[in-house]
């Protein structure tokens, strides 16, 4: 099963599928329903300082091909994950472990960074400067090259870790963000996190979700995210991890001709719970039909055509 | 928790938008009343969440109002369509906890479902069960016949007073003089049984992702924490409950 390695910063992933934080959990619930050790890795629920009961609800709605969330980055808070959650995790996953890092200053950012960079459970720091469901944090620090970089570096300078910076598509420009990005030091980025968007009743006018904006998600953002991670893909040097709207082997596909090193599954992951272990099954075959030997050699091979 | 592709083996109406299917397939991971299962519709994103009215070896009953877009494709379906189903989900009410008590089963309008299963698994119990069924009207009124066949007193109420009595399952509930109640209905209903101060059980509702514990989309506040309607629940006990 070689042929579906891939790498991300000197980490070896057994495949590119890691289930996107927030769609997965601490891997508990999805446990019941397959063994987790066929993941290239997984991307742990977001964590903030201290803990967070989130949004209020209702907190999903639906679109055609997707849904929209503001969960609001609830999580037990970072000294209960090292404590509770890792230890619970590792007993289920030999796998790539990332930690997914959100805050409301940078100095939240580091504290957090800091605790995580010495829990031995993970092995790749993501840092989240993309939640749109939150007011003052989150996604302000993706949306202006300055505060990305300034946080970046900021969360560089307290690990030894690969840092992975997540990106918000609510931008005009990505590739200043990646770039900004990669001039604070990042290893990588992810992209994308979910579209800000929103659903509304027809009968009564009202937006459906508490937060009346809201993060879209699913399948019908697949061309949005894929166009994003082209553009990064050109601006930086750095690995990509791809996400936004994987669905199956073709997507994954996608994603990596466009430029990413690995990718994630997000919304999918919702609705049908064998969503990962599906995609990972059906690659071998797509390589196979389009004469492709490793998965590796494809990465970036659309920017040149 | 299990995925299957399960067969329709009936699906007739019951009442004004109301309708019972019958699905075929494994049900081994139902192991409580009042669990659910959440349903893949072909054309919409998320599945459709689902109360159990009540499961055999090889077959799940469920009873469900047509409401949307997912409800109104599901009563377009025939015996023999086949539906992707996830089956075992969320916690069900604890019946042992009413061993020994009188305990009244509340349903009110789509929320009597689950209690027809919960009924008949006390009476088996040999507990001292009374049923009382909340509609808006007559014209969505179903199962009474059900919940009469198990041998159990059974009191109706509708706000209107078209069937049975006038007047809310609160009053029902004062006069049969139960001392505990497990109950599912709309959530001004269960706001109005929590405030009798008669313990019990109450199972929510909640719009959801996942239906598994994955996407903390139905999160709720109670008494001892955050929890999640569809994992965690749907069904609390009163003493954890609060509607602040």
């Amino acid at each position: 099963m070689k042929r579906l390695e891939t790498s991300l910063s000197g980490i070896t992933l057994q495949n590119p599928v890691i289930p996107a934080s927030g769609t997965f959990g601490f891997g508990q619930e999805m446990a019941q329903f397959y063994d987790l050790n066929v993941l290239g890795g997984i991307s742990l629920k977001g964590t903030t300082g201290a803990e967070r009961f989130g949004n209020p609800t209702p907190r999903i709605a639906e679109c055609r091909e997707g849904l929209l969330n503001a969960v609001g980055l609830q999580n037990p808070g970072v000294d209960a994950v090292i404590a509770h959650e890792l230890p619970a995790v590792r007993k289920l996953y030999n796998g790539v472990l990332l930690a997914n890092i959100s805050g409301f200053s940078v100095e939240e950012y580091v504290m957090v960074a800091e605790k995580f960079d010495r829990a031995d459970e993970i092995d790749i720091l993501e840092i989240n400067i993309s939640c749109p469901n939150v007011r003052h944090g989150g996604m302000a620090f993706g949306t202006d090259p300055g505060a990305a970089q300034e946080v970046t570096a900021a969360v560089k300078a307290v690990t030894h870790k690969p840092v992975y910076m997540k990106l918000s598509p609510n931008v005009t420009d990505i590739a200043a963000i990646a770039r900004a990005c990669e001039a604070g030091g990042a290893d990588g980025i992810t992209l994308i996190n979910t579209l800000l968007g929103m659903v509304i009743d027809p009968r009564t006018g009202r937006p459906i979700v508490s937060t009346k904006m809201s993060g879209f998600s699913g399948p019908a953002i697949k061309p949005v995210a894929l166009r994003m991670v082209y553009q990064a893909a050109q601006a930086v040097n750095i690995p990509i991890i791809g996400v936004g709207g994987i669905s199956c082997a073709d997507d994954v596909i996608e994603f990596m001709s466009a430029g990413a090193s690995a990718v994630q599954v997000g919304a999918q992951n919702l609705v049908d719970p064998f969503a990962c272990p599906k995609i990972i099954a059906e690659l071998p075959g797509k390589l196979d039909e389009y004469g492709i030997a490793n998965l590796k050699d494809i990465i970036g091979r659309s920017l040149t055509l | 928790m299990t995925q299957g592709i399960y067969k329709i083996l009936s699906n007739r109406q019951l009442a004004k938008d109301t309708w019972e299917m019958v699905l075929g397939g494994d049900s081994s991971a139902l192991t409580r009343p009042g669990q659910f299962i959440n349903i893949a519709i072909e054309g919409l994103y998320l599945r459709r969440p689902i109360s159990v009215c009540c499961y055999e070896e090889g077959s799940i009953t469920i009873i469900y109002k047509v409401v949307g877009k997912g409800t109104k494709k599901m009563a377009a379906m025939v015996e023999g369509d086949k539906l992707d189903v996830l089956v075992g989900l969320g916690n069900g009410f604890d019946v042992e906890q009413a061993r020994g008590r009188k305990v009244a089963v509340i349903g009110g309008g789509v929320g009597v479902p689950p209690m027809y299963d919960t009924a008949r698994r006390l009476k088996r119990m040999g507990a001292d069960v009374t049923a009382i069924l909340g509609f808006a009207t007559k014209d969505v009124s179903f199962y009474m016949e059900k919940f009469e066949a198990l041998g159990i007193p059974v009191l109706v109420t509708t706000d209107d007073g078209t069937l049975g009595r006038k007047g809310f399952v609160t009053d029902a509930l004062r006069e049969s003089g139960c001392d505990y109640f497990l109950a599912c209905g709309p959530t001004p209903m269960l706001r109005a049984l929590h405030r009798t101060g008669i313990p019990g059980q109450l199972s929510f509702e909640e719009r959801m992702g996942c239906g598994f514990g994955a996407c903390m989309g139905c999160t709720c506040h109670t008494l001892v924490g955050t929890k999640r309607v569809c994992k965690d629940g749907p069904v609390f006990p009163t003493e954890e409950v609060t509607f602040e």
